[in-house]
């Protein structure tokens, strides 16, 4: 379902003195359907980078990203918002929402966007906070006020709400107690059984040991760093 | 897919000074596209000539008619443009009273757009428009106020339900949350949002705030001394920037 | 010189003292351009025409505008009459007949069937006017759309592009804050189906008599308009469709001559708060009178005295 071909990509600083920094080059990556793949390496070497070119967060300045049929270095910005849509779903590390909107809603807002009915959607919303284990008397709260555990636990349910078949975690049990952690794994194990494509980055190796098939070191697509 | 609005090469020159040049652009229907800029980038002269309120120097701006596809609204004829702005689309101003009748009721300025459409039923006017101010959360006794009698944000919804009354289909808004306190803001980026989803609006929104672009907006133009310097997605471009105006643009938003 | 006057007519005129003036007050050129506008106006029914409005001898407000429409039309043979809310003997209905029986030395009379010219200030009469007849209203605020739309541009081109909407905001308007359609004067109409008039402030119990066999002509002096209907024009007053326009007057008979279909005015008349309704148009209820016809406040007629 991911396909990355060589792929490269820098930044350039045009306000402090046009540096450009090179961050990937070289990169290569697939995800299988059902499959499970953990990106490695040191901090700073590019693993939230790839994750985001993935996702069409950062530009690719050249070699494609296929995810299913469309490549998302060459896709217009619709293109790339329909995939989002219905394909591909992410988790971030931070939650990022409309200040003073209910939980409920915001994780029931992937549901809505791809058409469901609202009384499906917030039931839908409903059983994923329950899981993870979120107070029901915090539901119609915003999250914005929530300790950074809960908020995580947001950004998951979030992300879980619809079924992408192409899903993006970054650090998805991070900052998270022993039983929200079991239930996110579950979570992705039922993700992955039901032949969803899973690219993540775990710092907890025993997650990662756990639900992941196969390793991918960004280590070697790092400029300066590859051997 | 046809666009719902397709910009092809627009212009507008103030005498020799630039307003806006060389834009293009395509929306789909349901798109929010969002259009940033410090003051004097361009970006109201766009919308306004967009609207059909300024008359660009070149270009074309095609909108998907009901009746016979896409149509240049440039070229078309005085009347024809004006019933597309009361009916197929909208303009949400930034101070609600450019876009209100401040001596009219709330619920006469809901009805004005059914009223100009043909509706004649006194009954079926109020109903809706009782309707209507329920979605942007004014309660159903204020129906009879003036807008005079009303807060910043309530007045700027009132605006939003006069507008969306008669189902358009494309909205323009210039710097909609402009004015208004953080609080209310969210609250309108959140009624905006609702009702985009819901109608299936396209919008375009000119704002210098880039948290509401972030909120709002799918796709981000880029505009700086009447040109376009970066288009894309919105979060692309607000978190991979590529143009250095755009680089500083997000660089120098304060952090809270 | 009027060039529709013949020698004899010039004669008359002489011999009655006509030498001061030119015929009807206004130079010819002046009047020509009037009757190009009334032409215009009538060509297009419910058009405001445009027109070089002159200074008169009364202040704005006092009818300049009908003033100057009723010299454009009248000719010698003419018999005048003036009509100020329905009645001849109001000081403003005095001095505008007078004025014409100096400046053009036409006859004038307070019988409306007898009148070929009829200037009016916000009534129409209650006899059917004919097709020889002409009514000439006074008109203060030509614009319907101004109570909403201050911009004459935007007005302008409201009415060019048929956008009547706002006409019916001010009807929303009426009916939210009073429970009806409140607006009982100046009531507006669709002309022909066409262009949105204001009828001058005639009642809106006049409304469906607009509608009528002799030549209508609106004057505003001050905003420099003229405005018309041909005969039989169709005149639609606005409404919603569950809040149907209604003709509405006081709810009595006219004390003096009992008349039931007239619009009456309301007089108080002692200190206790008495008041006695009686006929806005003089001239039909004085005619009614003379037929016989007695209201319940009429003196009483003596035995003998007729």
């Amino acid at each position: 379902m991911i396909r990355v071909e060589h792929v490269s990509k820098s930044f350039t600083l045009h306000n402090q003195g046009a540096a450009v920094i090179p961050v990937m080059r070289g990169g290569e990556l697939t995800v299988a359907r059902g499959e499970c793949v953990a990106l490695t390496g040191a901090s700073g070497a590019g693993k939230s980078t790839l994750m985001r070119m993935i996702y069409g967060n950062y530009l690719t300045a050249s070699g494609r990203v296929m995810v299913g049929d469309l490549d998302v270095a060459q896709a217009a910005p619709r293109e790339i918002l329909e995939l989002r849509r219905h394909v591909l779903g992410y988790v971030s590390q931070f939650l990022r929402v409309v200040p003073r909107v209910a939980t409920l809603d915001v994780v029931a807002e992937p549901l809505r966007a791809v058409g469901s009915n609202e009384a499906e959607a917030r039931a839908r919303a409903g059983e994923l906070l329950a899981q993870l284990n979120i107070p029901e008397r915090l539901w119609q709260l915003s999250p914005t006020t929530f300790s950074g555990g809960e908020q995580q636990r947001v950004n998951i349910a979030r992300g879980f709400a619809h079924p992408y078949p192409v899903l993006l975690l970054d650090e998805p049990t991070a900052s998270l107690d022993a039983t929200n952690r079991a239930t996110v794994l579950a979570l992705i194990e039922d993700a992955k059984a039901r032949g969803t494509a899973i690219l993540g980055i775990f710092h907890d190796e025993a997650a990662r040991d756990q639900i992941c098939d196969r390793e991918v070191d960004v280590t070697r697509f790092t400029p300066g760093l590859a051997a | 897919m046809t666009p719902l609005l397709q910009v092809e090469n627009i212009a507008k020159f103030y005498g020799a000074r630039i307003g806006c040049t060389d834009v293009s652009f395509d929306l789909y229907p349901g798109e929010v596209m969002g259009i940033v800029g410090e003051s004097g980038s361009g970006k109201s002269t766009l919308l306004n000539t967009l609207a059909g309120h300024l008359t660009p120097d070149r270009g074309a701006v095609r909108f998907d008619t009901r009746a016979d596809g896409l149509r240049d609204t440039v070229t078309m004829s005085e009347p024809e443009r004006r019933m597309l702005s009361r009916t197929d689309w909208a303009f949400v101003h930034q101070h609600a009273r450019d876009g209100l009748r401040m001596n009219v009721s709330a619920g006469g300025n809901v009805g004005e757009r059914l009223m100009a459409v043909g509706a004649r039923h006194y009954g079926d006017i109020r109903a809706s428009a009782t309707d209507w101010l329920g979605r942007v959360e004014i309660n159903e006794d204020r129906i009879d106020d003036r807008p005079s009698a009303f807060s910043g944000g309530m007045q700027q919804r009132l605006q939003i339900a006069r507008n969306l009354v008669t189902g358009p289909r494309l909205v323009f808004m210039d710097e909609p949350t402009g004015g208004l306190d953080v609080s209310v803001q969210a609250r309108l980026l959140d009624l905006l949002r609702g009702l985009v989803r819901e109608m299936g609006l396209s919008a375009i929104i000119v704002t210098h705030d880039l948290a509401v672009v972030r909120l709002l907006a799918d796709r981000l133009m880029v505009m700086k001394d009447g040109h376009v310097v970066e288009t894309g997605l919105t979060d692309q471009v607000l978190d991979d920037p590529q143009h250095g105006y755009t680089q500083l643009l997000v660089s120098s938003v304060l952090q809270v | 010189m009027n060039p529709a006057m013949t020698q004899s007519d010039q004669d008359r005129h002489e011999e009655r003292g006509m030498n001061d003036y030119n015929f009807a007050y206004l130079d010819e050129q002046t009047k020509r351009m009037i009757r190009r506008a009334i032409l215009k106006g009538l060509a297009i029914p419910g058009y405001q025409v445009p027109f070089a409005s002159r200074e008169m001898p009364m202040p704005y407000g006092w009818g300049t505008g009908g003033v100057q429409v009723s010299a454009a039309v009248l000719t010698p043979e003419d018999t005048f009459k003036v009509i100020d809310q329905g009645a001849d003997d109001t000081t403003n209905a005095v001095s505008i007949r007078r004025f014409f029986q100096k400046t053009a030395g036409v006859a004038v009379t307070e019988a409306t069937t007898e009148a070929s010219v009829i200037q009016t200030r916000h009534r129409i009469p209650e006899a059917a006017l004919r097709e020889d007849q002409v009514l000439v209203y006074q008109v203060p605020i030509p614009e319907p759309l101004r109570f909403l739309e201050p911009s004459e541009v935007e007005t302008r081109k409201m009415h060019e592009l048929e956008e009547y909407g706002l006409m019916h905001v001010k009807l929303y308007e009426d009916i939210a804050q009073h429970g009806a359609i409140a607006t009982a004067y100046a009531y507006p109409v669709k002309v022909e189906g066409r262009y949105v008039m204001d009828p001058s402030p005639i009642p809106k119990f006049d409304n469906p008599k607009l509608e009528m066999a002799a030549i209508q002509l609106f004057g505003a002096g001050r905003e420099q308009r003229i405005y018309a209907l041909p005969p039989y024009t169709q005149v639609v007053s606005l409404d919603f469709e569950d809040y149907p326009f209604e003709a509405s007057k006081a709810d009595h008979p006219c004390g003096l001559c009992g008349a039931e279909d007239s619009y009456l005015d309301e007089l108080i008349v002692d200190d206790a708060g008495g008041r006695l309704f009686m006929c806005s148009d003089t001239d039909y209820c004085a005619a009614r009178q003379a037929a016989g016809h007695r209201g319940a406040d009429a003196a009483p007629v003596l035995e003998g005295m007729a």
